[in-house]
């Protein structure tokens, strides 16, 4: 989604204008633009009266947020204390050689995110990978691999 | 998913009174035929991503096409979370009990001939024993099952989440009438004291004592107070209470309610952890169907209480689990903590008496008005009153959710109700309490499992990960595997935790690479009692657990990576070398074509071999190696 003053605009009108709603009102524009926008960080301080400076604070303490553009597909490896003991280390070493980042980043061409979570609370799935909102349980190298070569195709 | 349309449906239905609810619940029991036959269908996460609901989609095809006669068509309920995740997706026929474990689509219709038209089980889906190799017909006695003890779980897999006439039917929101029409403020917090309940969050707070704090201050400040459920379960390898928000969200409101009633607060959050989006699902639409039934919002069951609840998500920061640093994020700043006191029970959100507890804790509170504190206290050990829920996950036959009274021994946890470690007669380690807790060998297997014999042996309750390692378990790599995601999780506040932690890092990692001495150990143990002393709140507090517990336990492990310079367990990278055993193996080729230094050749069918000079010991041979053949030292 492009950001528009209107697609803001949508989002803002639902919060109050107070501080406390911050974190929602981030919440919300990362849902419909993948990530913060300068442009919307600005119009969501503007709204809830804080300074510019803290919206900036709150969306680089929180991990979730994102200040850059997200690849298409989503890659979340979990490294939760069960997924580690089960190789959950060695499935994000593999992939960040497969595609050529590093964990926390977008591949250059914007196809693939690749991102770790400290735990799904899956634990019986261990290692368990998350690609676009699917769990794939007890994920091995070769699954993975074979699952990226078909999205690439796709 | 069935979806009930809350807002069409409840509409015209505001429960005025407690004899009401009573009399409603009557009409849904009366609806309901105790012979019927249910299947349920487990959708926690575990299970849904194993497919289960293809396994209830091709279920309610199977039986339309089957052409039951009317009166014997089977409900078929979709549930949370049934615990034993390892065995999914788990189908139970009630009321007799029959369970079917790792059930498939393609097992569906076999269900629906042979169960349901000729009253036979189907055999190659029951639970094996792997002890005895006898099938188990039935979920009450299958052993993961038959040593629990189910109270604050008892609903989960037998409701639906998402249709509050369930939960109604067995009894949810009884407690809170009881609680507003025969008891007194003073009563209710008085129960919550005799029980003795602790909070289930990790610090093991008396929850009554807590809430007589909050009543205090608020009289002497007139004012709003607020409650709070602690959804942030941040810990890796725990997950009781995603379980419990995806399986039971009514309970978790009913206690807060409850709480609310007792502290005369009005508005209540629910802080969600931002990784469980079917958590948030399930809570927002029991709140709405509570909502419409007049058990939240205005005026609940005719009594004149106001009481409603929003949830928050968080925002992925695990230092948001602990209370100050959550107030700060519901108020839309940074997860910072503050000093204590003042206590979130004196000055809390914005400024006012606010209580935090545990959604677990939260969902203790409605048994112990309906059953009497009595009751809960006769449950566990004196202190530890109760029972628990623990997430036994890690190198264990029966990974799940077990719920146990307070007091069993660790070893029986493992080795009853986890069935023991896959392939190894004991376990090595539990880790229990969270990345800040400790290692406990099992040497000491016989230790209870409450508050106070865990912090005596070094570790500590926490929210109630227990984590099995085995012997393939180096307890340098975990103790370096907490500091790290400690490190990355400190929030940078105050100094010890910010650079101690770091350092103690860097200990680890020199460790892990055969570095250091004997001196270094001692040296990183004394830092690691600072850290203790000197952190700011309990996550800095508590971080050097992991060191501490390992050194103690298993001080010959680090001598062995200082000194020796080997890792025994055969984890810690810099110190181990891969190699093929040329008896094993095959010649498959496999591990040739995963190998991403290309370093292991061989002739097609004939022993391949590692050239250890250019190994990077990513391990990739191993996991792909289909015989075992491939060899680490």
């Amino acid at each position: 989604m492009a950001v528009t003053f209107k697609s803001l605009e949508t989002i803002l009108e639902r919060y109050p204008p107070s501080p406390e709603h911050l974190i929602s009102a981030l919440q919300e524009v990362q849902a419909a633009f993948s990530y913060i926008p300068k442009e919307a960080m600005t119009a969501v301080c503007d709204h809830l009266g804080v300074p510019v400076s803290r919206g900036w604070a709150v969306a680089t303490f929180y991990k979730s947020f994102r200040l850059t553009p997200r690849g298409m597909h989503e890659i979340k490896v979990c490294l939760g204390t069960a997924c580690h003991l089960k190789g959950g280390a060695r499935l994000v070493e593999g992939l960040e050689r497969d595609l050529g980042v590093c964990r926390g980043h977008t591949t250059k061409d914007l196809s693939f995110d690749l991102d770790t979570v400290n735990c799904l609370g899956a634990c019986a799935l261990a290692p368990v990978v998350v690609i676009d909102g699917n769990y794939q349980p007890t994920a091995t190298h070769r699954k993975l691999k074979k699952m990226l070569k078909e999205m690439q195709k796709a | 998913m069935a979806q009930v349309s809350t807002a069409t449906r409840f509409e015209d239905f505001r429960l005025p009174s407690a004899e009401a609810l009573a009399e409603y619940r009557a009409s849904i029991l009366a609806e309901r035929d105790p012979n019927r036959t249910v299947i349920i269908v487990c959708h926690g996460t575990g299970c849904i991503a194993n497919g289960s609901p293809k396994v209830a989609a091709a279920l309610r095809k199977a039986i339309a096409a089957a052409g039951l006669g009317a009166q014997v068509i089977p409900e078929i309920k979709t549930t949370g979370c049934h615990g034993f995740c390892s065995r999914g997706p788990l189908v139970i026929l009630q009321p007799s009990g029959l369970f079917y474990q790792k059930v498939k689509e393609a097992d569906v219709d076999d269900i629906v001939q042979t169960t349901l038209l000729e009253g036979k089980p189907v055999e190659r889906l029951l639970y094996t024993d792997p002890r005895t190799g006898e099938p188990i017909p039935h979920d009450y006695e299958i052993p993961f099952y038959k040593y629990q003890q189910r109270v604050v779980l008892r609903n989960i897999g037998k409701i639906d989440p998402l249709d509050i006439r369930d939960t109604i039917a067995v009894g949810g929101y009884q407690a809170l009438a009881k609680a507003l029409t025969a008891m007194s403020p003073e009563e209710v917090i008085a129960a919550v004291e005799a029980a003795g309940l602790r909070g289930r969050g990790g610090a093991g707070f008396l929850t009554g004592r807590k809430w007589r704090l909050a009543v205090e201050n608020a009289r002497k400040s007139p004012g709003p107070v607020y409650v709070v459920g602690n959804g942030d379960e941040g810990d890796p390898g725990a997950f009781m209470d995603r379980t419990l928000m995806e399986g039971d969200p009514h309970a978790v409101l009913e206690g807060m309610a409850i709480g609310a009633y007792a502290l005369g607060a009005h508005q209540g959050f629910i802080y969600v952890r931002l990784e469980y989006p079917l958590a948030v699902r399930h809570l927002t639409n029991a709140i709405e169907q509570a909502r419409a039934l007049g058990l939240l919002g205005e005026n609940i069951l005719g009594t004149g209480f106001n009481f409603d609840i929003k949830i928050n998500r968080g925002a992925g920061a695990f230092v948001c689990g602990e209370e100050t640093a959550l107030i700060a994020s519901l108020e839309g700043r940074v997860g910072e903590p503050v000093p204590r006191p003042p206590y979130p029970a004196e000055k809390g959100l914005w400024g006012r008496p606010t209580i935090i507890n545990n959604v677990e804790t939260w969902a203790n509170v409605p048994q112990i008005i309906e059953k009497g504190a009595d009751w809960f206290a006769s449950l566990g050990v004196p202190h530890s009153t109760g029972t628990k829920i623990f997430s036994l996950v890690g190198k264990v036959n029966n990974v799940g959710l077990v719920e146990v009274p307070m007091g069993i021994t660790l070893g029986r946890i493992v080795d009853e109700i986890g069935g023991g470690v896959p392939g190894q007669d004991r376990f090595k380690a539990v880790q229990t309490g969270g990345p800040s807790g400790g290692c406990i060998p099992y040497e000491l297997k016989d230790t209870p499992v409450d508050f106070d014999s865990l912090t005596k042996v070094g570790a500590m309750m926490g929210s109630g990960g227990m984590i099995v390692m085995d012997q393939r378990d180096c307890m340098v790599d975990v103790a370096r595997y907490f500091l790290h995601f400690l490190e990355e999780e400190s929030c940078g506040k105050c100094l010890p935790c910010r650079l101690g932690l770091k350092s103690m890092l860097e200990y680890l990692d020199r460790f892990a690479k055969g570095q250091g001495s004997q001196q270094d150990i001692d040296d990183l143990h004394s830092l690691a009692r600072a850290i203790m002393k000197g952190s700011l709140c309990a996550l800095g507090g508590t971080a050097p657990n992991p060191i501490l517990t390992t050194i103690q336990y298993f001080k010959d492990e680090y001598l062995a990576h200082v000194v020796d310079h080997k890792c025994p367990a055969g984890v810690c990278r810099d110190l181990i070398t891969y190699s093929i055993n040329p008896e094993l193996c095959n010649g498959c080729g496999l591990c040739a074509r995963t190998c991403p230094q290309g370093c292991i050749s061989g002739e097609k069918k004939k022993p391949h071999t590692i050239d250890a000079s250019a190994c990077i010991r990513c391990g990739m041979c191993m996991d792909e190696c289909p015989v075992g053949a491939v060899l680490v030292a």
